[in-house]
């Protein structure tokens, strides 16, 4: 063999690892976990197996059915770990599952797919809400520590700690792989909804300079929430996460200009925002209207539904948004909704109407709340109260990570 | 707990020091500061003058060694500090990545070591 097909060989099969890996990470690790109940082991047993088929592939081929191949590469190194910590008396349900599965897995070449559950595992009440996003990153998407701690803003170290600490209380806290029971549902979803949302808005802020991590976790929650959508077709929420999502995606080549400047919604160029994105997002919203059972995330879509009308009709209909932020608010009062309820009241009513709604916020949730800031500089700012709006502005700046929303709002100060 | 922030410098940020008061990158400092501040967290801050200004001193063996210059020679400087009382390492980071130094140079977050403090040990 010449060394250049050697090198052929090994970055083909390169190739392939990552895309099985990108593929079946998550449907593996559910598969093992569901099983053993052990998260970090079965992640551990997977990434030796990918480990083997690096060395093993190049020498023999690919196999036909590499998601099977990686399975019972994992199955055998969990047989193994059990045997070296010797363990076997309470493990032994689930060394009975790993030998009874090995053999039959090597043949079939399906498996159940059992990320549902997974997903309900990694947001459970009992797991720090904090923790929920990071859990599902790694263990269904296999990102890195590193990674998932870079996007939160964590010690790598730290982020590590934590996130073993989750699948040591998964372990031995009785937290069950299973689908919730029908009344504990709509809760226990909201929970896996919000993390993947989490992790969106994560990808979503994060557009700092040509930094492309920002825009991948973005892509990675609306896999996550695809995903989802596939396993729980007749969920409306979850068609509404979708939805509002990929509405959101569909106007980010619009949310700088081409010298990098940040273009605030109001100003951007709706010819630059993708039409087919926009399309499947108001599909999804359909859908979910159909199922008739409103929530957070169909009225966050159905915002960004009267936003995404403006690439028709070129204008806003402020008193729709205001509307549906309104609607919104009753069901889920958070701070974010509040401000974008200002926001939108201010458009459609005036500025004074805005600025009584964000007067009527308790300021102490709002001291390190950059939108609420961003928000009180602008209405004060056309109110003419130059003074208290370059105040306000100045919080705004203050509080800024991004360097081009910072600059956006010292040339609006000035 | 306290935490400082060491705030690196590149040669372009030391640059900019002379820029003119309404220079945004200056606009950008002190609405960072105004928020430290309003939000209860700011203990104390302070700038160093340039690098080069830094002498290094040394004692080995009885022989004193001076030199020109700051301790390490790289290209990024510590250019100033700030102190600030928080409730977690989480929130210091936070605060870290709101610093306009971040966007050019680097910042370096340090829990405080009080305790190391009180029992005579300095540095």
């Amino acid at each position: 063999m010449t060394e250049g097909s050697h090198e052929e060989i090994q970055s083909t099969v390169g190739r392939t690892i990552e895309r099985v890996a990108r593929e079946s990470y998550g449907r593996l690790v559910a598969y093992l976990s569901v099983n053993t109940h052990d998260l970090a082991g079965a992640e551990d047993a997977l990434s030796e197996a990918l480990v083997a088929a690096l060395t093993t592939w190049p020498r023999d081929g690919v196999p036909q059915n590499p998601e099977a191949w990686l399975l019972t590469a994992a199955r055998h190194s969990l047989i193994d770990v059990i045997r070296h910590h010797q363990v076997a008396l309470q493990s032994e349900p689930t060394l009975q599952f790993l030998r009874e599965s090995s053999t039959e897995a090597a043949v079939s070449t399906t498996f159940q797919d059992e990320r549902l559950k997974l997903l309900f595992v990694c947001a459970h009440p009992a797991i720090d809400p904090a923790m929920h996003t990071p859990l599902m990153l790694q263990t269904v998407l296999g990102l890195d520590a590193a990674r998932i701690a870079q996007a939160f803003l964590i010690a790598p170290k730290t982020m590590g700690q934590r996130l073993f600490r989750a699948k040591t209380k998964i372990r031995s806290g009785g937290i069950p792989f299973e689908i919730p029971q029908e009344h504990d549902l709509p809760e226990r979803l909201e929970a896996v909804l919000e993390a993947i949302y989490a992790a969106f808005g994560i990808g979503w802020d994060d557009m700092v300079g040509a930094d492309q991590r920002g825009r991948d976790l973005a892509e990675e929650a609306i896999w996550l929430a695809r995903v989802l959508l596939q396993l729980m077709p007749g969920e409306a929420e979850v068609q509404g996460l979708l939805s509002l999502m990929l509405h959101c995606e569909a106007r980010r080549p619009a949310r700088r200009s081409p010298d990098g400047r940040y273009v605030p919604l109001s100003a951007q160029d709706p010819k630059q925002w993708s039409l087919p994105l926009i399309e499947e997002a108001e599909s999804h919203l359909g859908e979910a209207f159909k199922l008739g059972r409103s929530g957070r995330f169909q009225l966050e879509a159905a915002i960004q539904s009267v936003h995404a009308e403006r690439a028709r009709t070129g204008y806003t209909d402020w008193a729709a948004v205001a509307l549906f932020y309104k609607k919104l608010i009753r069901i889920s009062p958070t701070l974010g909704a509040r401000i974008g309820y200002a926001a939108a009241a201010a458009e459609a009513s005036g500025p004074e109407t805005g600025i009584s709604v964000l007067d009527a916020i308790e300021l102490e949730g709002v001291t390190n709340y950059q939108p609420y800031w961003a928000v009180r500089a602008h209405l004060l700012q056309r109110l003419g109260k130059t003074r208290e709006a370059s105040d306000a502005y100045d919080r705004a700046i203050g509080l800024a990570e991004d360097p081009a929303v910072r600059q956006f709002l010292l040339q609006k100060r000035s | 707990m306290q935490f400082a922030l060491l705030i690196y410098h590149s040669p372009e940020e030391f640059a900019m020091r002379k820029n003119d008061y309404n220079d945004p990158h200056l606009g950008a400092w002190r609405a960072y500061y105004k928020a430290l501040v309003e939000a209860g967290v700011y203990v104390g801050a302070n700038a160093l003058e340039l690098p080069e200004t830094g002498t290094t001193v040394r004692l080995r063996e009885g022989k004193r060694g001076v030199q020109d210059g700051p301790y390490a020679d790289t290209k990024e400087q510590l250019g100033g500090f700030i102190i600030l009382e928080l409730s977690s390492a989480d929130a210091a980071l936070e605060w870290a990545a709101r610093c306009p130094g971040a966007s050019i140079g680097a910042v370096e977050v340090r829990p405080l070591a009080p305790e190391v403090m009180r029992r005579g040990f300095t540095g």
